[in-house]
């Protein structure tokens, strides 16, 4: 009783609960955002080793392509941080 | 370069074809970085072109990182490559959030021109690196000249 006495005199006003559902909000964009790229660089790299060390000759090619789409994956992550900063940063 | 079937032992020594495509999309970035900064600064004044310019900065560094690490791991094994990739993208993010979070407060940023420039110069720079690079895996023979 004690502890739900505490937590309703600290309860927010409209303004701040909305910056804190904002922020929350903000918080799950952000991690959502960057699961989907994890796992894309995760299985991009892990896919580029495998071909790299059964045909080295191939390497630059590999490489190169690694490389960008590596970097086009983690453009899902950067529009996700984006959104953080907009919304809730 | 070793040719070995384990990706553990097996090393690339020699050039580093990524570093090259970082550097490329690095110069083309400083080439086209005023023409974006100029319109952020257009649209959200000073603080447009000074946010425009920080974001870029971050973008161009966030992708020389990146290179040069998967050019340093290559050189020693392809599984610790593919770590410091893996890692190296859990801290690239945690210092592009660090850099943005130290300003965020700072009167000379502009938040939208800040996220605006990242994800603009990012996906631009590689859809224009892109271009050279499926012209030289398409056709090896014939390196495309720097006027193309």
């Amino acid at each position: 009783m004690e502890a739900i006495s505490h937590i309703a005199a600290v309860a927010l006003t409209g303004d701040e609960q909305k910056k804190a559902n904002a922020a929350i909000g903000a918080g799950f964009a952000y991690g959502i955002a960057a699961i989907g790229p994890g796992i894309g660089i995760g299985y991009i790299v892990g896919k580029s080793v495998e071909a790299m060390a059964r045909q080295p000759e191939a390497a630059g090619m590999v490489r190169t392509t690694m490389f960008l789409g590596i970097a086009f994956t983690e453009a899902l992550a950067l529009i996700g941080f984006v959104v953080f900063i907009l919304i809730g940063l | 370069m070793t040719d070995t079937s384990s990706p553990m032992t097996t090393r690339f020594e020699g050039a580093a074809p990524e570093v090259e495509v970082s550097r490329d999309m690095i110069r083309r970035g400083l080439i086209v970085g005023p023409v974006l900064i100029a319109l952020c600064g257009i649209i959200w004044s000073m603080s447009g072109v000074a946010s425009s310019a920080y974001a870029l900065a971050l973008v161009l560094v966030n992708f020389a990182i990146a290179a040069g690490l998967i050019a340093v791991t290559a050189r020693i094994s392809l599984g610790l490559m593919m770590g410091a990739i893996l890692f190296g993208y859990l801290i690239r993010l945690a210092m592009l959030f660090l850099a943005v979070y130290l300003v965020k407060d700072a009167g000379w940023i502009s938040r939208p021109a800040l996220g605006l420039t990242i994800i603009v110069s990012h996906l631009g720079l590689l859809a224009w690196e892109l271009k050279y690079v499926a012209a030289s895996l398409a056709y090896p023979g014939l390196k495309p000249s720097r006027s193309h």
